[in-house]
């Protein structure tokens, strides 16, 4: 086996100087009732590297690519050119093969990285501190309701129907045992009136901007109602593009922004891995969930970083730690970091602009077909069609003739009858007029 | 010394080259620098401070003079830096170069299986019909995402002998999150309140932190003194009130619980359930079946036994392998074959009778780019060769700890350990010599550190975990160092240990003064005038 060094040589003298006859002896205190032989495991034996390739090719060549197709889906995850230099650099050894920074001295490539990041995404954000990452945006969100909880000894945390489904189901299923969770009705294309909601047993309001339908929230009302009641304001967001040309969440006056940050650095992956951006108020430090790099100098007083303020973390604190995790999204934050220092400030205005020219330009094309009406009034990139019948089969009509239409809002809602005919549409700067073409006459006919 | 027609040396007298790496035989005025770098050994600014307003990816420059942004345009600049892309390359080609890596040497955190990470892995992840697949497009356009899932799931069920898997999982926290919460949802089904889960004390410190999160109350069992968790005292808090336990197995301190039959069986006796937390299933994969345990869930680190990168942290894949008495409860979304091929069943409405989904662990459905990986790692090995992979991770164990128990200390030494070699800090007693100083002195010999301080229940613990990627030549270097290591301690010769590391890109750092006054982020210089003010 090619990743195997030890020769049977190799093993033989090993197991003299231990003393064993042979490996079974290694293995005495398990119970030989439950040791088993190879042929109680109905799987294959050992392939060589060209044999297992084209198995995954195989496997790869029945599904279509965002690439290969005039391609519209959003919904939480973003088809966006990466520079070839990313993929390049996350690959070099010294990064993906190393562990997380826990010896400070010969990792300070990860820490300067990840204290970078954290920079960047304070900056994006607008807020004071941010963390080295959690798994995506969903269970970011599943935090930031977790950590409002415990700041305001509070239970109740009200969702807006404006977030994604996805990530209301998560934040339900862990935040949903410590407290009440009350959903906003779906008012797509429209913001619900949540301040009315809003009472002295609320530890949150989550509300996300653009939101599932694309639509572009104002945080800022929301904001003073949370705070005039003593509860928080967590502003989630999955198109992090949008940053570059929207009024950052902080500035609107949110205590904390959960992200999904897969838009900058990272592929499509269908749906993971990705990297939860993690940002809040320097008051808010010490319950804030996940790693933290923090500057500091070496023996010699030279600047450097370590991961600190771990006194919230499960390795030290166990069940008293600000959350479990101790994995995160190392490799993709750094995807994250060199995307977005290729782009800077401009590049990453240019990106954002762009995106929204593409989209304004194709919501006006696709809002002239007969029977479709555009519901998002104002947008980013990503934009909600209703159309004249229900979107989900007209969506499978159209991959099957080599579209991708976007994501039927069915395949996020499927108990709710109203959102059957909405079809939620993204276009980023990956997109041609040729893609426009293609969607524009593919769905005409399919009406 | 000649060189070759390169302009490399053609051979080191091995007189010079002991002189030239020795350590003291460099004076500190030597070893200055103009720039300060130190040859290859480049110092490297944070990118925000080489910020000269370049951008380095051209794009076309879009005004767009008409927004549909509803009012809510950003005014002001974020404050990112702009640099062009051999700028951007050369930094982070920098900084890669202060990392140690699996690539580049041995790697032997305990508990943490530093494993060869074959780029196989990283090609196949990247195929377009993988990589370049969205999350939620529909079936048609992902029966080949479906069937490497639907493959995946066959190889971690067969491995396991469970008879289900919860995929979605993000790393091995979360996967113990949603083993403790199918516990907390079968619980509930029937009619029950147990609010009690048993942790022993070495146990990781995600279980107990997993626990509290899933809404329980943590109960510490205590060790014996070999090392194993006290199965009479951990009998003795069963009840009507527990729900759980949590055990690893084989557990941090390296060793086999050799109860684990009877335990699981007591668990069960007592109504309920068993978690086993699989981080060091790469001692027995292939060769023992979680499910004739008795476990009733188990995550399973990809990152960890099936080789996917660690990455710096992270990217991980935590699967859950589940009994029959969870399967039914195992959240949303659900991979299922009909007719028409293989669909994922999102909603918990949809769920296939039977089924009791107890909610959603994350957005979408898993680690999708773990997935590919770990199964071309499967794929590559095969059962024999995973097999092959936990005997020789055991067999390197033992190997280490047989040559090195005379020199250091190892509290559970008498005994044949799994894929880990635990020992403390008694071999160091009266040298003033501490665990942290012998790991940092580890780190000038060229070696990544072990775990350190963990598993908690013995003193100064070192866990060595060497894992099956190393040469026997590897693993007599490393022994070599560390013996030599270990007698001058004894020695008394601690000056290399107190300045440790002294070859590193950094001196030991002041992780006090990080905590004590936290600086998470750069923060732009005030301008000379408002601080001349």
């Amino acid at each position: 086996m090619r990743y195997l060094p030890l020769t049977p040589d190799d093993r033989k003298a090993m197991l003299t100087k231990i003393g064993a006859a042979s490996v079974d002896a290694l293995y005495r205190d398990v119970p030989k009732a439950a040791q088993v032989g190879l042929s109680v495991f109905d799987l294959p034996d050992t392939q060589g590297e060209m044999e297992v390739e084209r198995a995954l090719t195989k496997l790869a060549a029945r599904n279509v690519a965002a690439g290969q197709a005039p391609f519209f889906c959003g919904a939480g995850a973003y088809k966006h050119h990466v520079p070839a230099s990313v993929d390049h650099l996350i690959q070099r050894s010294e990064f993906l093969t190393s562990y997380t920074p826990y010896q400070p001295e010969i990792a300070q490539g990860t820490l300067q990285y990840l204290f970078e990041f954290q920079t960047q995404v304070a900056l994006l954000t607008g807020m004071e501190v941010a963390n080295a990452s959690l798994y995506d945006g969903s269970t970011a969100t599943a935090e930031a309701v977790l950590m409002a909880q415990r700041l305001t000894k509070r239970g109740k945390a009200i969702l807006s129907g404006g977030l994604h489904p996805h990530y209301a189901e998560t934040v339900e299923t862990v935040a949903g045992l410590i407290g009440q969770m009350v959903r906003t009705p779906v008012t797509p294309g429209k913001a619900e009136d949540i301040i009315a909601l809003i009472d002295d047993q609320t530890a949150c309001v989550v509300v996300q901007t653009p939101d599932v339908f694309g639509l572009i929230r104002n945080l800022r009302p929301i904001a003073e109602a949370a705070h005039a009641k003593g509860a928080l304001l967590i502003a989630v967001v999955t198109e992090v593009v949008s940053l570059g040309l929207l009024e950052s969440p902080g500035a609107q006056g949110a205590d904390i922004v959960a992200a999904e940050g897969q838009s900058i650095g990272n592929g499509l992956n269908f749906g993971g891995p990705y990297v939860g951006l993690f940002a809040t108020r320097e008051k808010f430090l010490r319950q804030m969930p996940g790693r933290l790099t923090g500057e500091t100098v070496d023996a010699e007083g030279r600047r450097g970083f370590v991961l600190t303020l771990s006194t919230r973390e499960q390795h030290i604190r166990r069940e008293k730690a600000t959350s479990n995790i101790c994995t995160n999204s190392g490799l993709c934050t750094l995807a994250f970091t060199i995307h977005l220092s290729l782009l800077g400030e401009e590049g990453m205005a240019r990106l954002a602009r762009l995106n929204h020219a593409k989209a304004s330009a194709l919501a006006s094309r696709l809002a002239q077909l007969p029977g479709v009406e555009l519901v998002t009034g104002s947008f980013f990139n990503e934009f909600t069609l209703r159309l004249p019948k229900p979107a989900l089969p007209v969506v499978d009509a159209l991959a099957a003739k080599g579209v991708l239409a976007g994501v039927p809002a069915a395949r996020l809602l499927p108990r709710d009858a109203d959102a059957a005919n909405l079809l939620i549409v993204a276009a980023t700067e990956t997109n041609t007029d040729e893609d426009f073409d293609a969607l524009v006459a593919a769905l005409k006919e399919a009406l | 010394m000649s060189m070759n027609n390169q302009g490399r040396p053609t051979g080191i007298e091995p007189e010079n080259r002991r002189r030239a790496v020795a350590p003291g035989t460099v004076t500190a005025e030597e070893m200055a620098t103009i720039s300060g770098d130190r040859g290859l050994d480049h110092e490297e600014k944070l990118i925000f401070e080489l910020d000269h307003g370049a951008t380095g990816v051209d794009m076309p420059d879009v005004q767009v003079a008409e927004d549909r942004l509803g009012g809510m345009r950003r005014k002001g600049a974020i404050g990112l830096p702009g640099l062009s892309e051999p700028e951007v390359v050369r930094h982070y080609v920098r900084l890669s170069r202060m990392n140690y890596a699996i690539d580049s040497g041995l790697y032997p955190l305990g508990s943490c299986t530093m494993k060869h990470n074959p780029r196989l892995n990283e090609k196949m992840a990247r195929l377009p019909g993988f990589g370049d697949l969205h999350p939620l497009a529909p079936a048609a356009a992902t029966q080949g995402a479906l069937e490497l899932i639907s493959q995946l799931m066959t190889w971690l069920t067969q491995l396991t002998g469970m008879p289900a898997v919860a995929m979605s999982p993000k790393a091995g926290a979360h996967g113990e999150l949603c083993g403790m919460l199918a516990i907390r949802a079968a619980i509930q089904a029937r009619g029950e309140t147990r609010p009690r889960v048993l942790v022993p004390e070495s146990a990781h410190g995600t279980n107990p932190a997993t626990a509290a999160f899933a809404g329980f109350i943590v109960d510490e069992v205590p060790a014996l003194p070999n090392g194993r968790v006290d199965s009479a005292a951990l009998k003795a808090k069963l009840g009507p009130d527990v729900a759980a336990i949590m055990l690893t197995n084989p557990n941090t301190c390296g060793l086999f619980e050799g109860e684990i039959i009877e335990i699981a069986k007591a668990v069960h006796e007592a109504g309920g359930y068993f978690y086993c937390d699989g981080a060091n299933f790469n001692a027995i994969a292939g060769r023992v079946r979680p499910g004739d345990l008795g476990v009733d869930a188990m995550h399973i680190n990809l990152h960890k036994t099936f080789s996917t990168p660690h990455g710096g942290g992270g990217p991980g894949a935590g699967p859950v392998v589940l009994s029959d008495r969870l399967a039914p409860f195992a959240p949303i979304p659900l991979l299922v074959a009909d007719g028409k091929g293989l669909r994922l069943i999102e909603d918990a409405a949809d769920a296939p009778e039977g089924a009791k989904p107890f909610g959603r662990m994350c957005a979408f459905h898993g680690q999708m780019g773990m997935f590919s990986r770990a199964l071309t790692y499967m794929l590559s090995h095969g059962r024999d060769g995973v097999r092959q992979a936990s005997e020789d991770a055991v067999l390197s164990a033992n190997y280490i700890l047989a040559s090195l128990k005379d020199v250091m200390s190892a509290p559970f030494g008498d005994g044949p350990c799994m894929h880990e070699a635990l020992f403390d800090d008694h071999f160091l007693d009266e040298t003033g010599v501490t665990t942290l100083d012998f790991a940092k002195a580890m780190i000038d010999e060229g070696y990544h550190p072990m775990t350190m301080y963990f598993p908690l229940v013995v003193h100064g613990a070192m866990l060595i975990e060497p894992t099956e990627s190393e040469s026997k030549e590897s693993l007599d270097s490393f022994i070599h160092v560390l013996r030599a290591l270990a007698l001058e301690a004894k020695a008394g010769n601690t000056a290399r240990f107190a300045g440790a590391p002294r070859l590193a890109p950094r001196r030991r750092l002041d992780e006090t003064a990080a905590a004590r006054k936290p600086v998470l982020r750069w923060k732009k210089p005030e301008p000379m005038k408002e601080a001349a003010e």
